[in-house]
């Protein structure tokens, strides 16, 4: 199966829609007796972390949790705005599970895999009680009965949602339940602690570096078992909707410690942010999917006209109808302005790359509720979305109820990871990792109020079911941080912060990951060519070098130091990069958030012709490149080698992904 | 534009502050708050200096981690918003802009403008939650809620935990934090078994945690981001009014 043979997915036999449950029937157990003597390590306090935490402790096993925030409760679970889905069918509009994993199989763009995603599908249903009975405020109907909406890529209704800020009411409640276990003395939660390496003995995870970002101290904890929910590397093209704080530090030091990473190149950019404005600016703010239910994208039809409103002599509601492309609307008839993620980014690129852009820079489109609000009345539309209406005009400055807002796509989620099985480990025994960090569920694009589902379902319901499987074969407690592993980790760790603090040079942190960060965003972010990805990977060691040798550190790293923090965040961030492009220029197709220029339909394509989908899209190559690709590191400037997981279809059919 | 700042410097925990001028210039107006200061630090670090600490992280208002106290208002004058929501169009080329930690005893300072808000999931940990073992829920839909009650709960469940009414309050209480958490669980038929323990604890929590008494002056509503109503302290005294008299019968 892999090209060294040891790449086992461990799905469990039986039908598709068996494999969950044979697999819990079957699944070793472990009595309550002996729970309390197993030690879990957690990084993480997200959705994925924080629930996972949360669970493990109250099954009764000793649980400690890491975070950098000073909360977990600020976890960058808690942006996410527009919702979750679960396959309920509370509006009867024929949702199963089964559609919830076909849309997520085919919004993935056919990489990921099969039995994952329908697992995932399952338990959906199980999130929302949870949640509901956790006291998570979803919205409600008048009846008093749970209300859904529309989200990108589906044509049924199953996002639950709480406003436009459903990931802070999930995120809530799920360190609500671990505070409560942090206050029965089931979890030990380290704040304002961040992970600087993972402590590999005998070929198995057995612990963690750490650095206490208060004091500065670095220390060991030992486990029987390590849990990552590190998040997504999407800082790494600096710019990017994440909170400033997000980082592969967790995921990378794993990986140089022989954790394979699945995908890298898979990551999403948002058609709908608000766009850069400038080149002091630190992040970019998403405004929902969910305003695309009401929300209509365009541009206008000449370029003269978009140069009239770039220099401001026109506004958008100037624009008469005839004049506007409606582009998304025409393109994708069947999904109109609900069409997925990538397809919708990638359009917005093109129409900004034909001259039709909107925003002063020339990268932007319109998003317009001028029709949304004749119809339905401004009070209907400032209940839906009134929230990110503000949002938007406290950063634009301008009032999107009176003219259209401005968007463009940025970096949003990453759906590479580590590789994991099914039982959400990693090659590296006893290393588990679960929602954005690892790889497995949404393939080469993510579906809107997917990942939400995601994060919880492997914290709350998979992991608990999994974990005893691996426990099983430990002998708790066996390594302690007297192992010489975890000498050699600290002091390789205390070498490096006295490395960085001793290099003096004269360019901040800053300075670096723009630099990087921009080098990937153009070469590996919306569409990737072999001459681009190539010239990135012979630009990243100079960036790596003149990091070492010119980045200025002030002040001392026995205490609260950010740049410090930073600089190596940064550090790891420039050598994923390369990781990066080398895996966007090994998959020679196009799929999902992976667009390469070579690999696209051209009218000549027989798929075209027959009007099944456009010139233009993206052309994936199943018959090459349906894998998952998990790459093995050998060092910083030096190609990873690759280890592949051929994707097996058993339930669906891989298809032309058309949404006309 | 260009700028003067009058900013809180402190090296650590048991060391004296004071403030230190330092000049912004050639501030873009379309910068937010927390870029001009990422500017103002990027110069200091190129300058040999240390750069000036404050806490944030998704810098789009709903994390809770920034927490300055700008011109003597937490979260700034603007109302509504957090720190990092609060942008330079706002002010005027040439203004002195003072910037401090939010302050109260219950909110140690660590360095420069960052706080320790611990006492907040201490609280929280006390009973700030309902009880429900993962996998025990019963349907999702089994168990309606009037639509009021929805929002209302949904209003209050909408506190970032950023500390902004400790640090407006004269008496740096924690009554409009703690009222919106009771308020959101209190309120929910989930909540409802809990009610009483839930309230006492984490009353009494906030009193062991030292902060101070609420005085119906509602500071902390004119300055929350998600402009959290001063009601739920009247409902969190009605609560607690309720559970302790209840207590003392049990």
């Amino acid at each position: 199966m892999a090209s060294n043979g040891t790449l086992n997915p461990a799905i469990p036999e039986g039908p598709l829609a068996d494999k969950w449950t044979n697999y819990k029937n079957k699944s070793k157990l472990i009595n309550p007796a002996n729970k309390r003597k197993f030690n879990i390590i957690v990084v993480g306090s997200g959705l994925a972390g924080g629930s996972a935490a949360a669970t493990l402790s109250e099954l009764g096993f000793q649980v400690k949790c890491f975070c950098y925030q000073d909360s977990p409760r600020r976890a960058h679970s808690i942006a996410a705005q527009g919702g979750i889905n679960a396959a309920k069918n509370y509006q009867n509009d024929g949702d199963s599970v089964w559609r919830l994993f076909y849309d997520t199989i085919k919004g993935g763009d056919f990489r990921s895999r099969e039995a994952n995603v329908h697992r995932l599908a399952e338990v959906s249903t199980n999130i929302i009680d949870q949640c509901v009975a956790q006291g998570v405020p979803f919205a409600r109907e008048y009846g008093g009965l749970l209300a859904n909406r529309s989200f990108g890529g589906a044509q049924v209704s199953r996002t639950f949602y709480a406003a436009g800020q459903t990931g802070q009411q999930l995120l809530i409640g799920c360190y609500q339940a671990l505070e409560k276990e942090i206050h029965k003395g089931g979890v030990e939660m380290h704040s304002r602690t961040e992970m600087l390496d993972l402590v590999v003995v005998d070929d198995e995870a057995k612990g963690i570096v750490v650095r206490d970002l208060t004091t500065g101290e670095v220390s060991s904890h030992a486990a029987d078992v390590v849990i990552l929910a590190t998040g997504g590397y999407g800082n790494v093209f600096y710019l990017s909707t994440n909170a400033m704080g997000c980082n592969v530090m967790a995921a990378f030091r794993a990986h140089k410690k022989g954790a394979y990473f699945a995908n890298p190149c898979y990551t999403q950019i948002h058609p709908t942010c608000i766009p850069v404005s400038g080149d002091y600016q630190s992040k970019l703010t998403l405004m929902s999917e969910s305003l695309r239910n009401d929300g209509r994208i365009w541009v206008p039809k000449s370029k003269e006209t978009a140069e009239k409103i770039r220099k401001g002599e026109l506004q958008g509601n100037d624009v008469p109808e005839e004049d506007r492309d409606y582009y998304l609307e025409r393109k994708y008839p069947s999904f109109g302005n609900l069409a997925p993620r990538d397809i919708s980014s990638r359009s917005a690129k093109e129409a900004c790359d034909e001259g039709r852009g909107v925003a002063s820079t020339g990268l932007g489109v319109f998003l317009d509720f001028r029709d949304a609000i004749d119809r339905l009345g401004e009070d209907t539309i400032r209940s839906r979305y009134g929230n990110l209406f503000q949002m938007y005009e406290k950063i634009s400055g301008d009032n999107p109820y009176e003219q259209p807002m401005k968007i463009y796509p940025a970096v949003h989620y990453t759906m590479g990871g580590l590789w994991v099985d099914y039982n959400l480990m990693s090659n590296l025994k006893g290393l588990h990792v679960l929602g954005e960090a690892n790889f497995s569920d949404h393939g080469a694009n993510r579906l809107g109020a997917s990942a939400l589902m995601q994060g919880l379902a492997d914290g709350y319901f998979v992991i608990p079911a999994t974990l005893p499987n691996y426990l099983a074969s430990v002998d708790p407690g066996k390594i302690t941080t007297d192992a010489p592993e975890f000498k050699t980790a600290e002091a390789e760790a205390n070498a490096r912060i006295e490395k960085l603090m001793s290099i003096n040079g004269t360019k901040p942190v800053d300075v670096f990951h723009r630099e990087v960060g921009l080098l990937v965003w153009d070469e590996c972010g919306m569409a990737r060519s072999k001459e681009g990805l190539e010239a990135a990977i012979a630009k990243i060691p100079e960036i790596r070098k003149d990091f070492w040798e010119n980045v200025r550190i002030p002040g001392k790293a026995d205490g609260l130091n950010m740049e410090l923090e930073k600089a190596g965040r940064v550090a790891d961030f420039i050598d994923f990069a390369e990781l990066m492009c080398h895996d966007a220029l090994d998959r020679e197709e196009s799929c999902g958030g992976h667009f390469r220029v070579e690999h696209q339909f051209t009218a000549d394509d027989e798929a075209v012709k027959s009007g099944f989908t456009g010139d233009g899209e993206a052309k994936r190559r199943d018959e090459e490149y349906c894998y998952v690709s998990a790459w093995e590191s050998n060092g910083p400037g030096k190609k990873p080698t690759l280890h592949k997981e051929e994707l097996v279809f058993e339930s669906v059919e891989l298809s032309v992904r058309s949404y006309k | 534009m260009n700028l003067t700042l009058k900013v809180w410097r402190q090296e650590g925990p048991s060391e004296s502050g004071h403030i230190k001028t330092h000049e912004a210039e050639g501030i873009p107006e379309e910068a937010s708050f927390l870029e001009m200061l990422d500017i103002v630090n990027e110069r200091i670090i190129i300058d040999g200096g240390e750069p000036i600490l404050f806490d944030h992280d998704c810098r789009e208002g709903i994390c809770g981690s920034c927490s300055l106290t700008i011109n003597g208002v937490p979260h700034s004058k603007d109302t509504g918003i957090t720190t990092c929501q609060v942008h330079m169009r706002r002010y005027r080329d040439g203004d002195t802009i003072w910037i401090e930690p939010f302050r109260a005893r219950a909110f140690p300072i660590l360095k420069d403008l960052v706080v320790d808000r611990s006492a907040f999931d201490r609280i929280i940990a006390s009973g700030g939650y309902i009880s429900v073992r993962t996998g025990a829920a019963p349907d999702a839909n089994a168990t309606p809620v009037e639509f009021e009650d929805a929002t209302d709960s949904f209003n209050s469940a909408a506190c970032i935990g950023c500390g902004a009414c400790v640090a407006a309050c004269k008496n740096a209480s924690a009554m409009l934090f703690v009222g919106a958490k009771a308020n959101h669980l209190n309120l929910l038929p989930q909540g409802a078994p809990e009610k009483d323990q839930r309230t006492l604890a984490m009353v009494r929590t906030m009193d062991g945690e030292g902060f101070g008494n609420c005085t119906n002056q509602y500071e902390c509503e004119a300055v929350c981001p998600k402009e959290i109503s001063s009601d739920v302290i009247a409902k969190l005294n009605r609560d607690y009014a309720a559970a302790s008299a209840r207590e003392a019968v049990d």
